[in-house]
């Protein structure tokens, strides 16, 4: 009964390392994977199309949204204190820093992580996957390695959309609605803003979260049980386990970037 | 789906995130003055400007009538020198104008206060590029701290 129980938990311990162990292999594989850039570009940018163009609407909806939302909320507790100009740079600093890379990153996995989960779960119960190996195509090489690149292509410029767009959202709310200045809320914003510190270190957190939502819709749909309960099982894992990861990581990067 | 429709729509992405990034590394928005309609200059020499920023609001009675465009140093002297740009429906002062550095609020920020001065025959009207002679600085409350503390140490 005891013994049982060790028996267990050794062997759900070795399962996760064999987990990591794959998705390092899978990821290798499709990486570094002799690349053919006439074949592959195409492809590469078949997937741009898919994970990126079509989660724009999404991004530039909801972007506006939250920068509306900020803008409302900021001004209701600095109007307090009279420094509802720094209505701004609240807005910007908080898109440009945290919001912008990490609810694109969410936004990422709920709807172009989840898909890319589905579509390679179903390429695998329906033997795509083993049809390719069968004509002696890679699909590491075929399927994932383009979808990966896609995905770190995507999500930094969709992080930058969205904080762009957020700020016209706070601009629309605090300038047009509220009445703040005009001149006061772009130039405290641009004295506030640093162009390394900010804009570039939250492109740095969009690429560090492109690489680990992407990274495991990727090998979530890659090894899927092949059955409709495995693939809805690994659809729902990759947005539960890619979106705590942004958050997660976002932390870390955050104490690292601007934590002192 | 053909090929090139695909191709469109991510270059058209790809373009567009391009253009949000010069967006965020110029920071939007040139604003001039007053608008768009037509404006013109006056400078004005401070002894301290505490905290104006280019593109801070100029205002008679608490209306925007423009805003600071350049904040230099007299490399004379050293005394900043501020460029105010106006709107030229606002072209009317008096050489007997005055323009003080206020702040909004207590720890708001700090703006232009223009009062215009009185107008009869023998004051001139200021023309374009003159410059406010009256001028009050901006308060710097560390300095209004340091005094108190001075003045009571005194006593």
């Amino acid at each position: 009964m005891i013994l049982n129980m060790f028996q267990s938990v050794g062997e759900a311990v070795f399962d996760r390392f064999a987990g990591v162990g794959r998705a390092s292999i899978m990821l290798f594989g499709a990486l570094f994977g002799i690349p053919n850039f006439r074949k592959g570009f195409p492809l590469f940018v078949k997937q741009v199309y898919v994970v990126g163009v079509q989660s724009l609407t999404i991004i530039m909806v909801s972007g506006l949204f939250i920068g509306m939302v900020l803008a409302l909320q900021g001004y209701t507790v600095l109007v307090d204190y009279g420094a509802e100009d720094s209505l701004g740079p609240m807005v910007g600093l908080s898109l440009l820093r945290e919001l912008g890379p990490v609810v694109t990153g969410l936004l990422f996995a709920g709807r172009a992580g989840s898909a890319l989960t589905a579509e390679i779960g179903l390429m695998k119960s329906t033997e795509q996957l083993s049809s390719m190996e069968m004509m002696a195509i890679d699909p590491l090489r075929r399927v994932v390695a383009p979808r990966f690149w896609a995905g770190l292509f995507c999500m930094p410029l969709l992080a930058i959309i969205f904080s762009t767009i957020g700020i016209f959202g706070g601009h629309l709310v605090g300038v047009e609605w509220l009445g703040i200045d005009a001149g006061n809320f772009w130039s405290i914003m641009q004295s506030k803003v640093d162009l390394v510190d900010d804009v570039f270190n939250g492109v740095i957190k969009s690429i560090v979260f492109a690489i680990v939502v992407t990274w495991i819709a990727l090998y979530k749909g890659y090894n899927a049980i092949p059955t409709a309960d495995g693939i809805s099982k690994a659809t729902t894992d990759t947005v539960v386990q890619a979106s705590l990861a942004v958050l997660g990581l976002d932390f870390v990067l955050t104490v690292f970037m601007f934590g002192g | 789906m053909n090929t090139r429709k695909i191709e469109i729509m991510v270059g058209f992405f790809v373009t567009l995130s391009i253009g949000a990034m010069i967006i965020l590394a110029f920071k939007v928005a040139d604003i001039s003055a007053t608008g768009s309609g037509e404006t013109y200059e006056l400078k004005a020499k401070f002894d301290n400007i505490g905290g104006l920023k280019i593109r801070s609001a100029v205002k008679v009675g608490g209306v925007v009538i423009g805003r600071v465009s350049s904040i230099i140093l007299d490399p004379e002297d050293y005394l900043p020198v501020v460029t105010l740009t106006l709107g030229l429906q606002y072209s009317n002062f008096s050489e007997t104008s005055t323009v003080s550095i206020l702040t909004s609020g207590l720890l708001g920020e700090q703006y232009i206060g223009f009062s215009p001065g009185f107008i009869d025959e023998t004051v001139d009207i200021l023309q374009a590029g003159d410059y406010i002679e009256d001028t009050k600085s901006a308060l710097v409350l560390e300095e209004l701290i340091g005094q108190f503390l001075f003045s009571v140490g005194n006593d």
